[in-house]
């Protein structure tokens, strides 16, 4: 496989969150608008490919058996780091986000790319597929958050984009819990849908 | 001798071929009454949300059975038309009419076919539309109006506010504000009665659900008192949808379990649910969330109250 | 304090459940629930790990990070205290309870990045709850887990022999009974 193939594959073919099924929590959680999901896909990509940096350079020296902890370290430790530069930069994006920056660390899709991947291959590569991945999962919460915004609340990214027609009355449910389980499953639906049309 | 007389066929043995046609026929019958009620009661605009209700449910099953290349006279079983008229029935009169065709929308898209249609839906269609309603436009769904549409308060409402409350008789026979379909208890229970007579439905959930609801309501004290045995177990059962649940919605076949130990389990963990968000919880009414949650509740009921079987090990399961 | 700790136990359950309206622990609640009996298994073995987690995060915490000035660092030890802590449990119970593991086991190793278990132990830190009041929260967060996976459980094995849309079948399908029953919990808000 080249490396134009390992970056695209994790925003079509494996994206996280609509192929591989990974990542739920953020997916359902920091949904409600569209520059939550943006800072959250961005906050978790960085965190993925440094994380797929790091323990790809370090793959030889990991010893087998207490591998999984090791990825753990070092993923908490790039979490913690971007918690905090987060907490400096962008306080009020980090505020909303919560404890959903913490628990980047038990992101399923950030493990699972290090026992999966870089673990088992070069530097540039396991950039790129911590890239691909990032940007699949991003991708994903963007598109997720922005339907639960425009219907929600009538905006995106905060603007209000129902302009021309005042009497619009957003579905409150769509930025409450359940209805992010329900966006969610709609939409994996659909692409599952599309995907066998397709094939 | 006609040897086809003779011959049985293999199980399952169906008494009638049109049996969900009928049954959902008397249900549409027996819910006549208290709909027209309401048609009198505040006008014939509400005529208007009950056709809407029921045309848009029939014709999404109708569109969706299409879409899923299933027989689409499916949408003319008279499910459907139970669902939307259900949905209708529960939005109060204020209710503008596009929010009963999103609501009847949800109830057959969201709440049924998704899970493969008739006979899968995990939850009442109806109530997890209404659900959806009231969680997405709280203000349209607590529009209470009196008759000529002018703004007025629920007794439900009232009784949380400590203000005076219809009298009984009101209650009963249904002039006060309510949902469409949950005013007047008199001509629900003439319909419910009627189902339960045809063995349409079970008394046993009814039954059980209403009378948790009275002595829990009559025994423990509202909010901010300390009295036990001085609740008004009389004014809780004659308002809010608890008629109307109890006997219309909790008893849907799909979605409330099969025993009969099973049914009154459902009848009192409803009635709990109900009680404890009335007395106690941010909403006045607690009916719709409360069979929600029983519904989601049942296959667990049908399990654990499930005899073992004839000739099973014993300790075995 | 007993008033205080009677609302955090419900509210943990009912008001704000773990799974449905926090989104803590969906990939368990979503991988570990198409039958029953294993999400009564996973959701015992989440009720353990949570409450001793909490435990062991409020010693950490306490005698530790709070001392040292060292909350920064809570996300790297809290994680570390869990993995090791459900290291130790899966190796007690081997050795002292054999029929508990044989029930249990399975699930252990997954516990450590069921995201449920990190985020109690995070809560109770940002809430400034006492021992009591966190071990309490553990283990309503972990009821309150146990029980909407169990009756998620439920629905899914009902739904088996149902003609769901193909394209829904599986995770989609999983998820908008989940929003369902999300909105079915709608009914507890305001109730303390």
């Amino acid at each position: 496989m080249n490396g134009s193939k390992v970056f695209w594959r994790g925003i079509f073919g494996e994206n996280p969150i609509f192929r591989l099924l990974l990542g739920m929590c953020p997916a359902l959680a920091v949904s409600i608008a569209a520059n939550q999901g943006l800072g959250m896909g961005l906050a978790a990509t960085a965190v993925l490919v440094a994380s797929n940096i790091l323990i790809s350079l370090l793959r030889s020296v990991i010893p087998d058996k207490i591998r999984i902890p090791c990825f753990i370290v070092v993923i908490a430790t790039f979490v913690t780091m971007v918690d905090l530069i987060m907490a400096a930069f962008v306080p009020a994006l980090h505020e909303v986000l919560g404890i959903f920056i913490p628990l980047i660390v038990v992101n399923c899709i950030i493990l699972q790319r290090a026992e999966a991947f870089a673990s088992k291959n070069g530097v540039w590569r396991s950039t790129l597929d911590g890239l691909g991945m990032g940007a699949g999962f991003t991708l994903a919460l963007v598109l997720v958050s922005s339907i639960r915004e425009i219907f929600g609340s009538g905006t995106l990214f905060g603007l209000d984009i129902f302009w021309f027609w005042q009497s619009f009355e957003p579905m409150r449910i769509m930025v409450s819990p359940p209805g992010a389980f329900i966006v969610l499953g709609l939409l994996i639906g659909l692409i599952n849908f599309l995907s066998v049309r397709k094939a | 001798m006609d040897i086809k007389k003779l011959t049985v066929s293999s199980s399952p043995h169906f008494h009638s071929k049109n049996s969900v046609r009928r049954a959902m026929l008397w249900v549409l019958a027996a819910l006549t009454p208290a709909a027209l009620f309401a048609v009198y009661y505040y006008g014939a605009y509400v005529l208007v949300l009950l056709l809407a209700g029921i045309v848009t449910a029939v014709a999404c099953e109708a569109l969706i059975l299409m879409l899923r290349k299933k027989p689409v006279s499916g949408a003319l079983d008279g499910s459907a038309a139970v669902t939307g008229l259900l949905l209708a029935l529960n939005v109060p009169a204020g209710a503008p009419w596009w929010l009963v065709v999103i609501g009847s929308f949800l109830a057959i898209g969201i709440g049924k076919q998704v899970f493969g249609g008739i006979g899968h839906n995990p939850f009442n269609p109806a109530l997890a539309a209404r659900a959806i309603l009231v969680v997405s436009w709280p203000a349209r769904m607590t529009d209470w109006v009196g008759p000529g549409l002018v703004s007025a308060a629920t007794p439900l409402a009232q009784y949380r506010a400590g203000n005076v409350v219809p009298s009984y008789l009101d209650l009963f026979f249904g002039f006060r504000p309510g949902s469409l379909g949950e005013m007047s208890v008199f001509l629900l229970l003439v319909g419910g009665l009627t189902l339960i007579f045809l063995k349409i439905i079970d008394w046993k959930i009814p039954v059980s659900f209403v009378g948790t609801v009275a002595l829990l309501t009559w025994v423990l004290p509202r909010e901010g008192q300390t009295a036990f045995f001085a609740g008004d177990p009389l004014f809780h059962v004659l308002s809010g949808g608890l008629i109307l649940g109890a006997f219309f919605m909790a008893t849907d076949w799909t979605t409330s379990p099969i025993t009969k130990r099973g049914r009154i389990v459902m009848g009192v963990g409803a009635g709990i649910i109900t009680a404890i968000i009335r007395l106690y919880g941010g909403l006045p009414e607690g009916v719709t969330f409360a069979i929600l949650i029983m519904n989601a509740c049942t296959p667990l009921i049908d399990r654990f109250t499930l005899g073992k079987s004839f000739g099973s090990a014993r300790g075995a399961s | 304090m007993m008033e205080q700790i009677v609302i955090i136990f419900f509210s943990a359950i009912l008001i704000n459940n773990f799974v449905l309206i926090r989104f803590l622990g969906i990939c368990p609640f979503l991988g570990i629930s198409q039958k029953i009996e294993t999400a009564v298994g996973m959701s015992l073995a989440v009720v353990f790990v949570m409450t001793v987690a909490s435990l062991a995060t409020w010693i950490a915490q306490t005698y530790l990070l709070l001392p040292y000035d060292l909350v920064y660092l809570r996300t790297i030890v809290f994680i570390l205290v869990i993995a090791v802590l459900v290291q130790f449990v899966e190796m007690v119970m081997q050795k002292s309870s054999p029929t508990l593991y044989q029930a249990l086991g399975v699930y252990l190793p997954l516990i450590t990045t069921n995201c449920a278990v990190l985020g109690v132990t995070i809560l109770n830190l940002n809430e400034g709850y006492g021992l009591v009041e966190a071990l309490v929260h553990g283990f309503a967060a972990a009821v309150g887990f146990g029980l909407a996976i169990v009756i998620f459980a439920g629905m899914r094995e009902r739904l088996e022999l149902a003609e769901i849309p193909e394209a829904l079948q599986g995770v989609p399908i999983a998820l908008i009974i989940a929003g369902l029953l999300s909105i079915s919990f709608f009914g507890f808000q305001g109730l303390l």
